[in-house]
């Protein structure tokens, strides 16, 4: 492909300063300004949202949007506000997510490090664990951990870190067994460095990278998890803010007032989108070598 | 070529039971079996010896685990909390449905994200190709249930052409295999145009188009057979998407299959119900993973060795 090579190439020009550097970044900025938004929106839920998310108000029940001046995207069938609804479930949908996937990459990352690194039979059950459930539906995993466990926010990130954290395993496993048998790791081992130190010092910051891609690519599908189990009334109570609870809900009023399930459905699709987009510009970005057409 | 479909058959016993011993643990890490499986009506004390007796509970833990592994093989579970009927019934009279739609669902995501990815690279950059790549994006990111929602207000509520619940005729088929299509569309249409993209790069399409062959036969004839490998292999892992979206979609579209018995297991705690249903789903899945790579070696030579 490429032509001639020349055999040195001196590059005189001054360090790119860092506004330079952030143009040629070519950041997503559409991606990173709805993130942003919904970040703030779930910080702020009390202060902007105009009113309370579970404050019923009888006399304006099922509002169309736009109708009444008060409620800007209509009220559901208890009168609830659905914008104030949407922003909160911003909030909810944090609350849940974060702390489930921070769980899933610590413990995906541990068993990836130690299943690529130790190798042998350690490697071969802990990657036939991951295989069983990385090749297991997902929704699947998490409702028969709620069945056992019961319902509630609780458990619903215990199953979503349960099924999350198979997937980190895995391409971090790939990654270690790309970098173990290089040379700065067995001269590390030669000269008798620790396996614990090994992993941690010489394994791990290589596959930083594959990490926070992973990470931004997996953060959509837990969202879409999170909302299904929602949905499926097997996470959060009836009435409160969260995405999926509110379709659930306008699901049941369809045809009187389809505003309450179109809203959080957008919400969600758009946030989801934001974050693909940005995981996808993540990948371009840390990894030139998958910078394809296309 | 045997030795590797021996190697992944053995793979896929071992998960199997690897899941079995999960699903088997599962009840007994969480709570007294017997006590849950005891019928609601019957509370005494000798109900509860009776029933513990019954399901071998007074024997070895690992006794126990062969008894259920020897059930499980014949899907026979026990019997259903709720309705009394053997597990093994209640299987039998859903699967079929779920098979059916999981099958409509992949065969209309590729049917639909194969041309349009092919179509894509073809005419790359256009109007088109920029269109089918939203489209595909927006299937990925929007929760299945929410679509399935909405189809159900256009066509269902709003255009009162397409029927929203059941199965009893093919055009109930329609929005349920759509909305599980879509979600996996993306990743047919992604795949196939930078595959179809890379295959027309290749040297061998280029001797073809040298040779003077028509654009349309060096497409549909030379390309898509090389293009069509990663597809084969997404398929595969797709599956899961596809099972998982199942479950929702069942539940939207009041379609009788296993997701929907498997849910209200759940809701209704009724566990034999579920280790029916999650392990007849568990094979499934691992008997078209092993399908579809064994596929994968006859449709590439190269890597059968």
């Amino acid at each position: 492909m490429a032509a001639e090579t020349p055999a040195l190439i001196l590059d005189n020009r001054a360090p790119a300063s860092w506004r330079q550097r952030i143009k040629d970044a070519r950041l997503p900025w559409i991606p990173i300004t709805i993130l942003l938004v919904i970040v703030f929106c779930a910080i702020f839920a009390n202060l902007i949202s105009p009113y309370d998310p579970r404050e019923n108000d009888v006399r304006n029940k099922t509002q169309p949007p736009f109708a009444s001046a008060g409620h800007v995207l209509g009220t559901d069938k208890l009168g609830k506000d659905v914008l104030s609804r949407l922003i909160h479930g911003s909030r909810t949908m944090l609350q849940v997510t974060a702390p489930s996937i921070i769980v899933a990459i610590l413990a995906g990352t541990m068993v990836g490090l130690v299943s690529g690194y130790s190798g042998r039979w350690v490697d071969s059950a802990l990657m036939r664990i991951t295989d069983a459930v990385l090749g297991f539906p997902s929704i699947l995993v998490a409702l028969l951990i709620v069945t056992y466990l019961g319902t509630g926010v609780w458990n619903v990130m215990i199953a979503i870190a349960a099924t999350q954290w198979a997937r980190f395993a895995r391409m971090i496993r790939g990654e270690v067994l790309s970098v173990r048998d290089r040379d700065f790791v067995v001269l590390a081992q030669i000269y008798g460095v620790s396996p614990g130190m090994i992993v941690w010092r010489h394994l791990f910051p290589n596959v930083i990278n594959t990490l926070m891609v992973l990470t931004s690519v997996s953060i959509g599908q837990v969202i879409l998890l999170e909302a299904s189990l929602s949905f499926l009334g097997l996470g959060l109570k009836v009435g409160d803010p969260a995405w999926g609870i509110m379709i659930a809900e306008g699901r049941k009023l369809l045809t009187q007032a389809w505003w309450i399930a179109l809203f959080p459905g957008l919400i969600i699709t758009i946030v989801v989108m934001a974050f693909n987009f940005f995981g996808d510009w993540l990948r371009d970005y840390l990894d030139p070598r998958l910078r394809r057409a296309g | 070529m045997w030795q590797f479909i021996g190697i992944r058959v053995i793979q896929g016993i071992f998960t199997l039971l690897v899941i079995s011993l999960l699903v088997f643990l599962a009840t007994r890490l969480t709570g007294d079996p017997a006590l849950v499986l005891l019928p609601p009506e019957a509370s005494s004390k000798a109900d509860y010896e009776r029933v513990k007796k019954q399901l071998g509970l007074d024997k070895p833990l690992s006794t126990q685990y062969l008894i259920f592994l020897s059930g499980a093989v014949r899907g026979d579970f026990g019997l259903s909390i709720r309705d009394r009927r053997p597990t093994r019934d209640l299987l039998l009279e859903r699967l079929p449905a779920t098979l059916q739609l999981a099958l409509a669902g992949m065969v209309l995501a590729i049917v639909i994200g194969v041309p349009l990815g092919i179509l894509s690279a073809v005419k790359r950059d256009s109007f088109l190709d920029k269109g089918a790549k939203l489209f595909a994006v927006l299937g990925m990111a929007a929760p299945q249930f929410w679509v399935a929602i909405m189809l159900i207000l256009l066509f269902g509520a709003i255009l009162k052409v397409l029927p929203t619940y059941g199965r009893e005729g093919p055009e109930n088929f329609i929005l349920p295999s759509f909305v599980l299509a879509w979600s996996i569309m993306a990743g047919i249409t992604r795949l196939g145009r930078s595959s179809m993209l890379e295959v027309l790069d290749s040297d061998y399409v280029r001797f073809a188009r040298i040779k003077g062959l028509k654009d349309g036969m060096v497409v549909w004839k030379h390309a898509l057979r090389n293009a069509l490998i990663p597809i084969l292999t997404f398929s595969g892992i797709s599956l899961a998407g596809l099972l998982n979206g199942a479950i929702v979609v069942e539940q939207v579209f009041a379609w009788p299959g296993l997701g929907r018995l498997m849910l209200d297991g759940v809701l209704q705690r009724n566990f034999p119900v579920v280790q029916a249903a999650v392990m007849a789903s568990a094979f499934f899945y691992i008997l078209t993973a092993l399908i579809v790579d064994i596929l994968y070696v006859y449709a590439d030579p190269r890597i059968r060795h």
